[in-house]
């Protein structure tokens, strides 16, 4: 397939699960302030906090309350990283390549950013989870359409490919989330309020159900765990990791390509390394230094995919 | 029928009317009939006219013929002294277009405004739209669609339909000619200062046969009918006409808000349009390929008609390529895909002769490929239109190609031009400059709706401006006299008003003697009070059009899918 489009797909993928990924971080926190009237931290300073980009938002913004936090996570069109701007892009790309779409795909994202855009402004007025929640769900019939109408070929595998690497950058600030929560509080370990966090925190990776039906009770190490290295749950990282190598094994068999790719080389490693580390030695080294880490080597793995597959015809 | 084998369930989680249901369902999908929707159901009143459900079903009693009924009247409608397309003078129903008129009658108010709106959304969910670019909140529009369609009778497309074919045929015979031994200049019927003098006439492809000795492969021609009802041939687009993918995007949203009476207008399908480009792409190919990659080639996504680029591109399940995505080395055309290059051999390129190459016209394109008519003049890659048929649609050539047709293929026109004056010859000018309140004056080298003065609207200071214009470089002027254009009822702020409307089939022509006519077109209104402007990038509007099928045509049925 062209170049080009490859790109666009693995882009396209990429901007909307970023879009989903922060309906969910916002949509818990909303709910979560419903829950708990007096709080011991702060809930919007971390969304900010791992997002990566805190300066830009102070410059703009200043304090991190409810109102700010949703205008810039969900609907600020200056910050390319917002919600609406990645469904925009999203659409953009989509718009780009639209022929290697099947039709139902373009029209549910063209969908998925008309509520998005005709939301903003009701939303910035008055924030309600409810909306995000449907935000979610467009997201998810986004997935389904694109799984069940188009055949998993080349373009398929790059989409998903882009999803699941930035499906695990997002888990890993979901959890990095608690990591900015947990240290100012480190007498709640074990308290009712902190297993209310650690139970949004799973929400927000829609895994609560998955997790209690194995684990029953809060425990950290198991929850930390869950989000680093189950074996299955479609948004743990070790999952994403294992199922982007898959795709990426497939784009290279379905190219007739006998070459290991940069890309997949450093999949395999990251793979490996998730296998054979314990949430023991994680905790111990420092979870955020792990998780920051990790999201080095994802950003690895995307300029190799460049190099390997987007720009590689464009040397001769 | 054929026995079905019932779905799998379990058993106690089956229905207790599990088998009615299910027989209901086998019902509804295996026949070739189409399960009437509940209201708005119209039975025809003359023999053409069967509902769709009838045609389909045999019980049909042929020997009892239907009583004659009245032709319906289209109620409060003033076709103002202009010709209209779907009533007569007397606002009755022209043949073909009872069935429509009647549904007009008995919709409640606003009903059809209803549907009106129900499209708008659907075109805007399908994406079909372009965005306001001034605008930084992203604002997008759709392009303006009117759910009035318009019908064209099975014995007036048989006309034109004759003289499209016979017009390509002219012209094609004339690209060949004219980029070879110039028979048509030496017998004198066109002079050679005007081929010479036309900025699309390119010396680069002089000596050049593309194969299949065929240089305008699809070809859009804009036709208009005056009040008398003929028919006019008003431009040629032999270059990258667009609107096809309109005119099946708006057959698509049609079929859906109008099936019955879609059903029983008898309406010929224009849904294998993609598929006889993607044949006749594949029959140009060089002849040495037997397995030919086809591509089209857009500006990108920010052109205009970038839609319809992605729609053909999907529609023929070929890939959508920027002229970045393209490099020749050794004269081969290849794509950069994601395991390395691949050879091209076919360019449904929709980028304008300019821009294609930019080591031989423009060097600023950043749209062409640099090599690609070197790759195409060595015979290893095809490119439809060939580069060089923008002389034939030249707007003082177009003044010839009566003549072409009597000089290639012995035969008077079918369809004749608009009477045309051209500036270049003195008598003309001074016609013109003489007339220029009455007349419709063009820039020869400019179109879509451009350089246009319409006299008749013009202010004198208007004019004062194209007279200096035309005489500063008469050759690049043209005048006509202004047609008083036909008109179609059309939805104005809920109520029926009539609006100039013009017609653009699409033509494909893969061999010289094999020219095909998709039975429809793109019918463009101009939305704008008393404007005959019909082009969308001044206010115009499109229409789905509908040509009625003879006996024994095929009708497209309103439960298939024609696009997206």
């Amino acid at each position: 397939m062209l170049a080009r489009v490859a790109e666009s797909l693995y882009w396209m993928s990429r901007q909307a699960e970023r879009a989903e990924n922060l309906a969910r971080f916002l949509e818990v926190t909303l709910h979560m302030t419903l829950d708990q009237a007096d709080f011991l931290v702060d809930p919007w300073e971390p969304l900010i906090q791992v997002s990566g980009d805190n300066e830009w938002f102070e410059q703009k913004y200043g304090r991190a309350n409810l109102q700010s936090v949703v205008h810039f996570l969900a609907f600020d069109t200056d910050y390319p990283n917002s919600m609406l701007s990645c469904l925009r892009g999203a659409r953009e790309n989509a718009r780009s390549v639209r022929e290697v779409l099947s039709t139902e795909s373009f029209e549910e994202l063209n969908a998925f950013y008309h509520f998005v855009r005709d939301g903003r402004e009701g939303q910035l007025k008055d924030p309600t989870s409810e909306f995000f929640d449907q935000v979610r769900q467009h997201a998810l019939l986004w997935a389904g359409v694109l799984d069940s109408t188009m055949a998993h070929d080349t373009a398929w595998h790059f989409m998903n490919v882009g999803r699941l690497i930035e499906r695990a950058d997002k888990t890993s600030r979901i959890l990095d989330v608690k990591y900015f929560n947990l240290l100012p509080s480190v007498d709640d370990v074990g308290t009712a309020i902190d297993d209310l966090q650690w139970s949004t925190l799973l929400l927000a990776i829609s895994g609560l159900e998955a997790y209690l039906r194995e684990h029953h009770l809060m425990d950290i190490q198991k929850i930390v765990s869950f989000f680093l290295f189950h074996p299955t749950f479609p948004r743990s990282i070790y999952s994403c990791i294992a199922g982007a190598d898959r795709s990426l094994r497939e784009i290279e068999k379905q190219s007739g390509d006998e070459r290991d790719s940069e890309a997949r080389q450093q999949l395999v490693a990251l793979r490996h390394r998730l296998q054979n580390t314990t949430v023991k030695e994680v905790i111990s080294g420092g979870m955020h230094q792990f998780i920051d880490r990790l999201q080095c080597e994802l950003n690895g793995i995307g300029d190799a995919l460049g190099k390997d597959y987007f720009y590689a015809s464009h040397a001769s | 029928m054929f026995a079905r084998t019932p779905m799998f369930a379990r058993p106690e989680q089956l229905p207790r009317d599990f088998r009615l249901r299910y027989c209901f369902l086998t019902l509804d999908f295996g026949g070739s009939s189409v399960a009437p929707a509940p209201s708005l159901q119209l039975v025809g009143h003359h023999s053409g006219s069967a509902t769709m459900q009838q045609q389909s079903s045999s019980s049909v009693d042929d020997s009892a013929p239907n009583p004659p009924r009245p032709i319906p009247r289209l109620n409060q409608y003033d076709t103002g002294s202009f010709f209209d397309e779907l009533v007569d003078d007397h606002n009755l129903a022209r043949p073909g277009a009872e069935e429509l008129v009647e549904l007009f009658n008995q919709l409640p108010p606003r009903e059809l405004g209803r549907r009106q709106q129900i499209i708008e959304r659907t075109l805007y969910r399908m994406g079909i739209t372009f965005t306001v670019y001034s605008d930084r909140a992203g604002t997008e529009k759709i392009m303006p669609f009117d759910v009035v369609p318009r019908l064209i009778s099975a014995m007036l497309w048989k006309h034109i339909e004759a003289g499209l074919k016979q017009r390509i045929a002219a012209l094609n015979r004339f690209l060949c000619d004219i980029y070879g031994e110039q028979a048509i200049v030496q017998e004198g019927i066109i002079p050679l200062d005007v081929i010479e003098s036309c900025p699309a006439y390119l010396k680069q492809c002089q000596g050049l046969r593309p194969f299949n000795d065929v240089w305008c492969h699809i070809t859009g021609t804009d036709l208009v009918r005056d009040d008398t009802g003929s028919v006019y041939v008003l431009e040629d687009n032999l270059r990258c006409p667009s609107g096809v993918s309109y005119v099946l995007q708006n057959r698509h949203v049609m079929k859906r808000n109008f099936p019955q009476v879609f059903g029983a207008s008898r309406v010929r399908p224009v849904s294998d349009y993609p598929s006889r480009l993607f044949k006749l792409l594949c029959d140009i190919a060089p002849p040495h390929v037997s397995d030919p990659t086809v591509v089209v080639l857009t500006p990108g996504v920010y052109n205009s008609a970038y839609y319809e680029h992605s729609f053909l591109a999907q529609r023929m399940g070929v890939e959508l390529v920027e002229g970045r995505d393209l490099c020749v080395e050794g004269d081969l055309v290849y794509m950069r895909t994601t395991s390395g290059l691949r050879r091209v051999d076919v360019i449904y390129r929709r980028i304008d002769d300019d821009f294609i190459d930019p080591k031989v016209f423009r060097e600023d394109s950043v749209l062409g490929v640099a090599g690609l008519m070197d790759a195409y003049k060595a015979g290893n890659v095809s490119l439809a239109n060939a580069p060089g048929t923008g002389v034939a649609d030249d707007k003082v050539v177009y003044a010839y190609v009566p003549d072409m047709i009597r000089f290639y293929l012995d035969e008077e026109p079918i369809l004749p031009n608009v009477p045309t004056y051209l500036c270049g010859r003195d008598e003309d000018r001074e016609y013109v400059l003489d007339h220029l309140d009455e007349l419709v004056v063009k820039a020869a080298g400019m179109s879509g709706g451009y350089g246009i003065l319409i006299g008749p609207d013009a202010s004198p200071k208007e004019r004062d401006v194209f007279a200096k214009q035309i005489q500063d470089d008469p050759r690049n002027w043209i005048a006509q006299p202004t047609l008083r254009l036909s008109r179609m009822p059309t939805m104005i702020d809920q109520n029926l008003e009539g609006r100039h409307v013009d017609l653009r089939p699409y033509i494909l022509c893969s061999r010289p003697n094999d020219v095909w006519v998709l039975p429809g077109g793109l019918t463009r209104v101009a939305l704008r009070k008393g404007s005959l402007v019909v082009n969308s990038s001044q206010g115009g509007g499109s229409k789905d059009t509908w040509v009625v099928a003879e006996e024994g045509q095929s009708v497209a049925s309103p439960g298939t899918t024609d696009a997206p």
